[in-house]
């Protein structure tokens, strides 16, 4: 049973990756409004110019 | 990273070596040295008051302390734009930030009605908003917002835009904490199992001690990330000498995760990581859920209040020499000139100049077939022009549109708190004292009887018993209906309005404008000298031709197309004068007419209708040819509406101040038995009355200036959306839609969602009478507590989803 001393700790640096993608999936507003990218693949037109941002959002990055 | 700033863009202060924090001024990214800095920041861009930061000649200064962050709303031309003035003080709308259950909501109340100079305060938990109205003279905005703040919440004003980003913000926020929660839970609950299967087959003393450590290392970030909004609001409510729904549950969790700790080190005894994750994130479940409701109420009153457009295309310069110049929509006012151009939202309440264009007007009605709009009509501000550029004559701009009259409306009643919740809200209030007294009582019994149970019936009990699902059972009900009415039309303007549609037995129309659609049109004829309709209809349209009067129209519409009087003269009040096929007509008033044939007051006018005023005359050089009543044509839909509210048991009758003729009319139509016409609004106000009096609950459906007191008057008073601003002022309920369509299923939504609330209420209850005995004696392991606590306010939660009927 020796090798659980290896395997959980694999499997919680799994769970923090897992986490870190979540946050940044958040982050990076993929979950802010999730009914018009069902809608979107009806419309024939891409390139659509995404939304612009509000001045209230923060930035964690500037460039 | 692009070269970082020496100095915060706000304050001025030098960054040093900290890493900045970065906010968007003006579309640039900019940093600044602290949060407080960061929020005057984004405040001032939110307004767009950005030139602050071109004109000023010196830093602003730090929000070091907590009252000085917030001294830059006392600023007069901020603080002028954020609030109001109303009769009893000033009043501004505020989202609060870090409410997480019913009790923070009263303690900020009641804390923030104890504040020197605050006249009222009420605070909205289905929306997270706050309506305080305080006095001028004894205090400011800065002052009331820096005490909101020192008590542990964060409010932000409520202006139209930024609403939407505050609730993204938080919504991030709370995904973020339920991720880490669920995946921590689900870590947890795999070592726990593992631990129970060891227990029963026997395992390892070091894998067991070793997985209690990873238990631990798992369970913390989960306790301290994932609790901290009940940990926070645990503090918040003790420092105000109170008892929320956040101290049982951090209670129950410091207890379980201390004992688990301190077992976990000395290798002895229970652990309790799996209860605690569990607890966390099932209530993190039920406060999302929440939130999501909350949500999809505001969303109705913030999608209305950004309808309108920023800018508008002003015309200046006489006929033919127009310049077209974009101005901030608003600098307009009335008696403005407006282009709109097809596909444009219209930026003002007003009336079409020239041409004519279809209108969409599903954004205020949820009709979504255009209407045809020609010269002369009306249009409100929000609807969109369809197909044609016309111009735009602007009766009423900005905050004095029919639009930004609703939205206000809405915003007071999203800032109110319905009585029923109130209600819900003491109970709660009082259950909670009554789960810690038990709580320790138990605790008590357990240490004399045997001590090794007294710590996990203990914590069982200030688990399970929380009462979470009560102060949960009527809150997200009505955010729900109120909702779900809102998508058929139907704006609710009052918190209590929801209860008061319930209860309805009775609903009493005025005519005009309600059954009726308040639109003239041309009714019976009566002949005199044997001239023909035909011809009498054809003669009147051709001169009425030459007028925009209401009643013009409907000889328009009656007749089709035709020609125009070549001399036609209108005499203002009376009518108009002019010849069709070589002989001169008056159409118009009795006096008119005659005065027109030399005034022979003995020769009688035609019908017996002399005395009527809703007849219009014709006639000739040589006498009467005839008259035409005026007839306000039911709505398609009266009658059917009527019909569905008898077949709910509603009783339906008519109160009018039009003539007793027309009201009989309209009333076979739908056929209502009961009806009165020529009444005044004090008659109608005492029929409401006496209807009360018997028992009835009465909803008044009305639309006039002087329906007003008599919609005041009623139980629920309904007002139709092309009403005057005063009849929705005094309404609880407003029909956007102009249509009486959504009337009898607004009744069918009110009293399905009574239903729900009773049977929340009943299942909240009984839940926690079961549950508390079973805890105390022990029955109950704490983890399972967890569950049964979370299910219940999850099973009311999703029972009030019931009051929102999918989507069509």
């Amino acid at each position: 049973m020796a090798i659980v001393f290896v395997l959980i700790p694999i499997s919680l640096v799994l769970v923090g990756l897992a986490c870190w993608a979540f946050f940044w999936a958040v982050g990076s507003g993929q979950f802010d409004e999730l009914e018009t990218p069902a809608w979107e693949i009806l419309t024939d037109d891409d390139g659509v110019p995404p939304a612009p941002r509000t001045s209230a959002e923060t930035r964690t990055h500037p460039e | 990273m692009a070269d970082a700033p020496a100095d915060c863009f706000h304050c001025g202060e030098p960054l040093g070596r900290r890493a900045p924090l970065w906010t968007t001024v003006r579309g640039a990214a900019v940093a600044v040295c602290c949060a407080g800095c960061r929020a005057a920041a984004e405040t001032i861009a939110q307004l767009g008051l950005e030139d602050f930061y071109r004109f000023r000649t010196a830093p602003a200064s730090k929000p070091t302390d907590a009252a000085g962050e917030w001294r830059a709303y006392d600023d007069p031309a901020l603080r002028d734009s954020l609030t109001r003035r109303e009769a009893d003080g000033r009043s501004a709308i505020l989202w609060i930030d870090g409410l997480t259950c019913a009790a923070c909501g009263w303690l900020i109340t009641r804390a923030v009605t104890q504040m020197e100079g605050v006249v009222r305060a009420d605070l909205n938990m289905a929306t997270g908003r706050a309506q305080i109205v305080w006095d001028d003279g004894k205090a400011t905005l800065g002052k009331l917002l820096g005490g909101i703040a020192a008590l542990g919440y964060r409010p932000r004003v409520v202006t139209g835009g930024n609403v939407d980003s505050l609730a993204k913000l938080e919504r991030r926020a709370n995904l973020k904490r339920l991720a880490v929660a669920g995946l921590g839970m689900m870590q947890v609950m795999m070592f726990a199992i593992a631990m129970y299967t060891g227990d029963a087959d026997g395992m390892d003393p070091s894998i067991r001690a070793y997985l209690r450590i990873v238990s631990l290392l798992v369970a913390t970030p989960v306790m301290l990330y994932g609790g901290w909004p009940f940990l926070r609001g645990a503090v918040n409510s003790l420092r105000m000498r109170s008892v929320t729904m956040d101290v049982p549950v951090s209670v129950g969790l410091i207890l379980a995760y201390a004992a688990s700790v301190f077992n976990t080190w000395r290798q002895r005894g229970e652990v309790y990581f799996d209860s605690v994750t569990m607890f966390i994130f099932f209530l993190t479940v039920a406060r999302y859920v929440e939130m999501v409701a909350r949500h999809h109420s505001t969303g109705v009153t913030d999608a209305l209040s950004r309808l309108i457009p920023a800018t508008a295309h002003r015309l200046t310069g006489g006929p033919g020499a127009e310049i077209i110049q974009d101005v901030d929509v608003r600098q307009l006012g009335a008696g403005d000139r407006v282009l709109v151009r097809a596909g444009e939202v219209i930026p003002a309440d007003g009336e079409i100049l020239g041409g004519g264009a279809r209108i969409d007007e599903s954004m205020l009605t949820g009709e979504s077939v255009a209407v045809a709009r020609i010269a002369g009509d009306r249009v409100a501000a929000g609807t969109l022009n369809a197909d044609t550029p016309f111009t735009l004559g602007v009766t009423a701009a900005g905050s004095s549109t029919v639009l930004a009259g609703i939205v206000a409306l809405l915003a007071r009643a999203q800032a109110e708190r319905p009585r029923i919740t109130r209600a819900a809200d003491r109970i709660a209030g009082w259950f909670l004292s009554l789960v810690l007294a038990a709580a320790a009582a138990v605790c008590g019994v357990w240490l004399v009887l045997d001590p090794s149970k007294a710590f996990p019936a203990t914590l069982a009990v200030l688990v399970a018993a929380c009462p979470c699902a009560l102060s949960l059972a009527t809150l997200v009900a009505v955010a729900n209906a109120s909702t779900a009415l809102a998508r058929r039309g139907v704006l609710v303007a009052h918190a209590d309005a929801i209860e008061g549609l319930a209860k309805v037995t009775r609903v009493v129309f005025d005519k005009t404008g309600t059954l009726t659609d308040g639109r003239v049109q041309i009714g019976e004829f009566s002949p005199s000298r044997g001239a023909s309709e035909r011809d009498a209809v054809e003669i009147a349209a051709t001169l009425e031709a030459a007028s925009e009067h209401p009643i013009a129209r409907a000889f328009a519409s009656a007749a089709g197309a035709g020609g125009v009087a070549a001399d036609a003269q209108i005499v203002a009040g009376s009518g108009v004068e002019g010849s069709v096929g070589g002989r001169r007509y008056r159409i118009g008033t009795n006096a008119f007419v005659r005065a027109g044939f030399g005034g022979d007051l003995g020769r009688a006018a035609p019908g017996a209708t002399g005395a009527r005023d809703d007849v219009i005359f014709l006639g000739d050089t040589a006498g009467f040819l005839g008259g035409f009543t005026l007839e306000d044509s039911p709505r398609p839909e009266s009658a059917g509406v009527v019909r569905r509210l008898m077949e709910e048991g509603i009783g339906v009758e008519i109160s009018s101040g039009d003539s007793k003729a027309a009201v009989r009319r309209v009333a076979r139509h739908c056929s209502i038995e009961r009806y009165a016409g020529r009444q005044t609004p004090m008659q109608k106000l005492e029929r409401i009355r006496s209807l009360a009096a018997d028992g009835e609950f009465v909803a008044m459906v009305g639309d006039g200036i002087n329906d007003a007191p008599v919609l005041g008057g009623a139980g629920v008073s309904v007002a139709m959306g092309r009403g005057s601003a005063l009849a929705h002022a005094s309404a609880d309920l407003i029909l956007v839609g102009d249509s009486l369509q959504a009337l009898p299923d607004a009744f069918r939504l009110a009293r399905r969602t009574m239903r729900i609330i009773r049977q929340n209420l009943a299942w909240a209850v009984a839940y926690n009478a079961t549950v508390m005995p079973l805890a105390a004696v022990g029955w109950l392991p704490p983890w399972m507590a967890a569950i049964g606590m979370s299910a219940s306010s999850i099973v009311v939660v999703l029972n009030s989803t019931r009051a929102r009927p999918a989507p069509e």
